[in-house]
């Protein structure tokens, strides 16, 4: 089996994983810099806005981004409960003191944790991982022995679910499936540790074979270009995250996290 | 050749061995020493030898795979073409016994196109020597088909491609077809031939049943035992065939039709163990890979299922193992076996599958639990909470009959291929179940253990054992098996098809 694989029919998935990760950095940026409902809510906006004009609306509402949606919210209920007091006091109960500042901290966090977590979801979904490595390779220049050896590493995790189901049949055969439930996992997980061992050997044995990490030079097969429509992609992040922070600073709710 | 139409290039490469020899680093003996072998360039050579002759050492050396002065130590001197092998990286091909372990790329193209990068080979020539490299082998796929969704058979001609495209003078392949079904033995074994034939590259193959490779290779070189140095025999195919029988046949090696073994008829009669009926099987209840299956296992009969690669013969040995429910149908154990419980074997507690259904997997290190080949024997006979004294007979027995006395200390991961099978089987067999399922037992097997294994499972069945064995193995299914079935669509299910290349 295989993990992260993306239909290469998506928009964007012909674009450079360098761009699309660069173009959800500046947006990041200004969400941290700022606590406040305003900014992070025109940023879910613009976002939603976005995907779904270039005809990522399906992915948005997938149940691959539901994560976010269960997340954002437990994350705002914890700050509401422990988050700084401030304000009139709601309700009090033990530690727990919830206040008309703690519930706007709780509610602003639930907004900028969907508003980040949106666009780097949605994005990585149509980033095959091949082409992330090219990117990485070939536009940040990182180094190609890591980059492949990562990349082969990721093909090795679809047979290590696999292993681990294998294991867990092979331990009721042996008898020892009714009880010990931790133990049993425990040594269930060195078992996998072994076994992706000795695959990963005979990976990196085929990979050498083949005049991996050998000195000198390697060529692309597949060339990572950077061009336009990259610039477009980061451009788009870049002005969604300033007309975020202008709309929160001109509604003077712009709330800079150290003042 | 003209107009680049050909994968061939420039020269083949020639092997010289003087005194050579390797020490894996931790191992006190040599895996291989004072060998003195010369491979002339277009050569193309079966190596032979038995288990823990070196086989695989040699070959790993020549590709230059070995490592360095931290994995082991090298006597002597390996050259090809008069250079160090890993100064030649790239002017030899290798390809593996394990389909699975060998894929580097998610997309079939990018898989093939991983060596060329390496080699620097500028990107506008790439695509078209990759392109060749799949239609030599015969993989008529797209070039961003998913390498996950491929077959074993399909993965080792995309290993020999991802081999070819590199332009090696030396193709070496070890056990690449051990892992196949029939079919997918035939379809690697002429990919390699049609390409040895074109390009006239030097070939070494290494393979337990001679059968397969005799149509390809002009000249057998047979490896000594570990340590005693040297070659044991060399020369034309037939001759050393027909001159160094009695130690090729102690070597483990399957001369070609000769069947290791020839067992008896059952002793008893049969009588129903496990039934299933209109049976539906597959690992996750959604996704059923196989509908509408009748079956019988029999106490004192040994059953084979057998059927192409895919069809689904390991979920239907672990559904009736008791280990994945049935999604459908019934299976259900006669009284005989069930001796007491309900008769659907997956509501047995794990512990009660013991004495009732043993099972050994495909790959035996799934199951291994312990450090050492006495507690791996022990673990079953303890959950069943035998007395010490008992305990100590059964395994004791067993270490015998499956000699590995001298291993009783050993941890199971450090043993070899035929060793594990053994111990697997040992430790399914320790708490002396009704009905034992094996998966793939015999397969990739060399001669020796093969036979081992075969005397040893038709003395349970003459005990009254009822044997289930998924197997691609045709020797096993002609010769051992009493009844064969077929889970596969595509082969006739009637019993004893003709016998596979592959096999006797």
């Amino acid at each position: 089996m295989s993990i992260a694989s993306v239909r290469p029919g998506l928009p964007l998935a012909a674009v450079n994983p360098v761009a699309k990760v660069a173009a959800t950095v500046p947006l990041s940026i200004v969400l941290i810099l700022t606590l406040d409902v305003v900014s992070a809510s025109v940023a879910i906006v613009c976002e939603l806005l976005v995907f779904s004009l270039i005809g990522l609306g399906g992915l948005l509402w997938s149940p691959r981004t539901l994560p976010v949606w269960i997340a954002a919210p437990l994350t705002g209920i914890s700050m509401v409960l422990y988050g700084s007091p401030s304000g009139e006091v709601l309700w009090d109960f033990g530690v727990i003191h919830v206040t008309e500042g703690s519930v706007q901290i709780g509610v602003a966090t639930t907004v900028r944790v969907i508003a980040i977590a949106l666009p780097a979801v949605v994005l990585f979904l149509t980033i095959d991982p091949t082409d992330l490595a090219d990117g990485l390779a070939q536009t940040l220049k990182l180094p190609a022995r890591f980059v492949l050896g990562a990349l082969a590493a990721l093909r090795l995790v679809g047979s290590a679910v696999d292993d681990w189901r294998t294991l867990n049949l092979a331990r009721r055969a042996r008898g020892i499936g009714d009880t010990g439930m931790i133990r049993r996992t425990l040594g269930q997980a060195f078992s996998l540790l072994v076994l992706s061992i000795r695959r990963g050997g005979i990976l990196a044995t085929a990979m050498e074979a083949r005049g991996f990490g050998a000195e000198g030079a390697r060529t692309w097969a597949r060339p990572a270009h950077f061009g336009g429509t990259e610039w477009i992609v980061i451009g788009v992040g870049c002005l969604t995250a300033a007309f975020s922070a202008t709309v929160a600073v001109l509604t003077g709710s712009w709330n800079v996290i150290w003042s | 050749m003209a107009g680049g139409e050909s994968i061939v290039r420039t020269g083949a490469s020639a092997i010289t061995a003087r005194g050579w020899g390797w020490r894996h680093a931790g191992r006190r003996a040599p895996a291989v020493q004072g060998l003195d072998l010369d491979i002339r360039a277009g050569e193309r050579v079966l190596l032979l030898g038995a288990s823990g002759a070196g086989k695989s050492t040699l070959l790993h050396g020549i590709a230059g795979v070995l490592g360095g002065d931290e994995d082991g130590e090298s006597i002597g001197e390996l050259l090809v073409d008069g250079r160090r092998p890993s100064a030649g990286r790239g002017r030899s091909g290798l390809v593996l016994q394990d389909p699975d372990a060998q894929v580097v790329m998610a997309r079939v193209g990018d898989d093939v196109a991983f060596g060329l990068e390496n080699l620097a080979v500028p990107r506008d020539d790439i695509w078209p020597r990759v392109r060749r490299a799949l239609a030599a082998v015969g993989l008529d796929l797209p070039l961003e088909h998913s390498t996950a969704e491929l077959s074993g058979g399909q993965r080792q001609r995309l290993a020999l491609a991802g081999v070819l495209a590199m332009r090696p003078g030396l193709i070496l392949l070890d056990e690449p077809t051990a892992n196949l079904d029939p079919e997918g033995v035939r379809d690697v074994r002429d990919a390699v031939a049609a390409v040895a034939d074109e390009t006239g590259a030097t070939l070494v193959v290494i393979e337990h049943r001679v059968s397969v490779w005799l149509p390809v290779v002009d000249r057998v070189v047979v490896l000594d035992r570990a340590g005693s140095g040297g070659v044991l025999a060399d020369g034309a195919p037939a001759e050393v065939l027909a001159s160094r029988r009695t130690e090729l046949l102690d070597g483990g090696v399957w001369l070609p039709d000769e069947l290791p073994w020839q067992p008896p008829a059952p002793a008893h009669g049969a009588s129903a163990l496990l039934t299933g009926a209109a049976l539906s099987i597959g690992r996750t209840p959604s996704l059923p890979v196989r509908e509408h299956i009748q079956l019988t296992a029999d106490a004192g009969r040994i059953l084979a299922i057998a059927g192409p690669n895919g069809v689904g013969k390991s979920t239907l040995a672990l559904t009736m193992a008791g280990l994945l429910p049935p999604l459908g149908g019934t299976l259900e154990a006669s009284d005989a076996l069930a001796a007491g419980l309900r008769p659907q074997p997956s509501k047995w507690r794990s512990r009660d599958l013991l004495a009732r259904i043993g099972t050994v997997f495909q790959n035996p290190e799934h199951q291994f639990l312990t450090g050492s080949v006495r507690a791996e024997l022990e673990v079953g006979p303890r959950a069943l909470k035998l007395s010490e004294r008992e305990r100590r007979e059964r395994v004791d027995e067993l270490l015998t009959a499956l000699r590995l006395e001298h291993l009783a200390g050993a941890n199971p991961f450090t043993l070899s291929g035929g060793e594990k099978r053994r111990l697997s089987v040992a430790t399914a067999i320790a708490t002396r179940p009704r009905l034992l399922v094996l998966d793939e037992p015999t397969f990739g097997q060399d001669a020796t253990t093969w036979r081992e294994l075969a005397k040893l499972l038709v003395g349970l069945r003459d005990d009254g054992v009822g044997i289930v064995a998924v197997t691609h193995d045709e020797a096993f299914v002609e010769a051992v098996a009493d009844r064969r079935f077929d889970l596969g669509d595509a082969l006739p299910a009637h019993a004893s098809t003709p016998a596979g290349e592959g096999a006797a």
